[in-house]
């Protein structure tokens, strides 16, 4: 899909995106010769079929994590720790390690995580008290 | 006015370059694998994952590196009949960790995913309704994942255990340069006709089939050793309905089943029975086809 501004005769440039919101992303173009500005809406279904390819409308900042399409689209997943964060596990004691690993994932649950790192433990530590 | 083809680029996301950086993470990582495998039947309940889990521990056991991906992804059962259910998935360095089965068989599933043991596979999507239009292009990008984005390192086999149907092999070629496929089936009338259809599927393809597993070619009578049939026949074998190479007979055997039930590959612990040693002939063969291109349609 482009976007030509008809009065410029100029392909319109991506500017921003915001969402999905309810399903829809708004995709902002503007006419880098005369600044008009566009706005694409989709609806759910494009809004998904975009995401399931695995691809970023604006582009990518950064890399893309190991099976982060999966694990940020899949409804009922397991967060998945890293290893420096499972040898940190390790180091709890052993009769509190399944709890701290419950709480841990709760609240990075909570704060929308995909994965377990030692910053996220870090993070977790000092709101929890842990 | 200008038209589609006189601008160049999409306005600013790259989705192509987006799409060529996937593709080229996946070569990075199939680059490491020698030979790709497909299992796959046109029906459901032959016994596939079973006999992929029983063929990467036979090729595990003549020394090969062996890994099994769990194409099955509304259905998984491969990390059950290993024995690794509930294990968690780690990340590493170079990708995600697979899980290690036994012989150090390395295993991905979306069972290893899910959070809950009834915890069905439903993705959290805004348009929860008429799925269909997004369902198959998100099962095709978590194949790609699972294959780009572990972290396999150097594997002789790796075998794909695909869902019933044909529907899923199509979107493999367009993910793997090289890939090989095993049919299984069932002698069954019913069986042969829907196989039959995945067979014209594959050569379609252009995927190399190396050949036919025959799954509950009868039973075996464990007092008297006799084999029985456990489906009525048709006078005519599965091989030459289907026209395609016979890899081997695997008779119906119950500590197969009991076996997956376990997460124990059958052919582990019952390497010297009639079913063990089908399974190793046929790992060989499949070795022999593979490397000198013996049987390939």
């Amino acid at each position: 899909m482009k976007f030509l501004c008809v009065a410029c005769d100029e392909a319109m440039k991506y500017a921003e995106a915001q969402g999905p919101e309810a399903g829809s992303l708004s995709v902002v173009f503007h006419c880098p010769h005369c600044g008009y500005r566009v706005a694409l809406l989709t609806n759910p279904w494009e809004t998904q079929l975009v995401r399931s390819l695995g691809v970023v409308i604006g582009g990518r900042t950064v890399p893309s994590e190991p099976l982060e399409l999966v694990r940020t689209t899949l409804a009922d997943s397991k967060l998945l720790w890293t290893a420096e964060a499972e040898e940190r596990l390790e180091r709890v004691p052993e009769f509190a390690r399944a709890m701290a690993r419950q709480s841990i994932e709760r609240y990075a649950r909570e704060q929308g995580y995909h994965e377990i790192t030692p910053h996220v433990m870090d993070e977790a530590r000092a709101k929890l008290g842990l | 006015m200008k038209t589609y083809r006189e601008i160049a680029g999409d306005a600013g996301s790259d989705i192509l370059g987006q799409v060529k950086e996937q593709q080229a993470r996946l070569q990075a990582r199939l680059a490491q694998i020698t030979h790709t495998i497909a299992v796959m039947s046109g029906k459901g309940g032959v016994g596939k994952s079973v006999i992929t889990t029983n063929m990467a521990a036979a090729l595990a056991m003549l020394g090969h590196q062996v890994g099994v991906l769990d194409a099955d992804i509304n259905g998984p059962s491969v990390a059950k009949m290993f024995g690794v259910r509930g294990q968690t998935l780690k990340v590493g360095k170079n990708g995600v960790v697979p899980v290690l089965g036994p012989l150090g068989i390395k295993i991905i599933s979306m069972d290893l995913l899910l959070s809950r043991d009834e915890a069905p596979v439903v993705w959290d999507a805004p348009a929860q309704q008429d799925p269909f239009v997004w369902r198959g292009t998100i099962e095709v990008s978590t194949l790609r994942e699972f294959l780009a984005d572990t972290d396999w390192g150097e594997l002789d086999f790796l075998l794909i255990d695909l869902p019933p149907g044909p529907e899923r092999l199509p979107n493999l070629p367009g993910l793997l340069p090289v890939l090989h496929t095993i049919v299984v089936t069932i002698p069954s009338e019913v069986a042969q006709l829907t196989v039959k259809r995945s067979i014209a599927l594959a050569q379609q393809l252009k995927a190399k089939l190396l050949g036919l597993i025959e799954n509950m070619a009868g039973y075996l009578c464990r007092k008297c050793g006799a084999l029985g049939e456990l489906f009525p026949s048709s006078g005519e074998e599965t091989v030459n309905v289907l026209g395609v190479p016979l890899l081997g007979k695997i008779p119906f055997d119950p500590r197969i089943a009991r076996c997956s039930d376990r997460g124990i590959p059958f052919v582990l612990e019952h390497k010297d029975t009639t079913a063990g040693e089908a399974f190793a002939q046929i790992a060989q063969k499949i070795k022999r086809n593979i490397t000198f291109g013996e049987g390939e349609r």
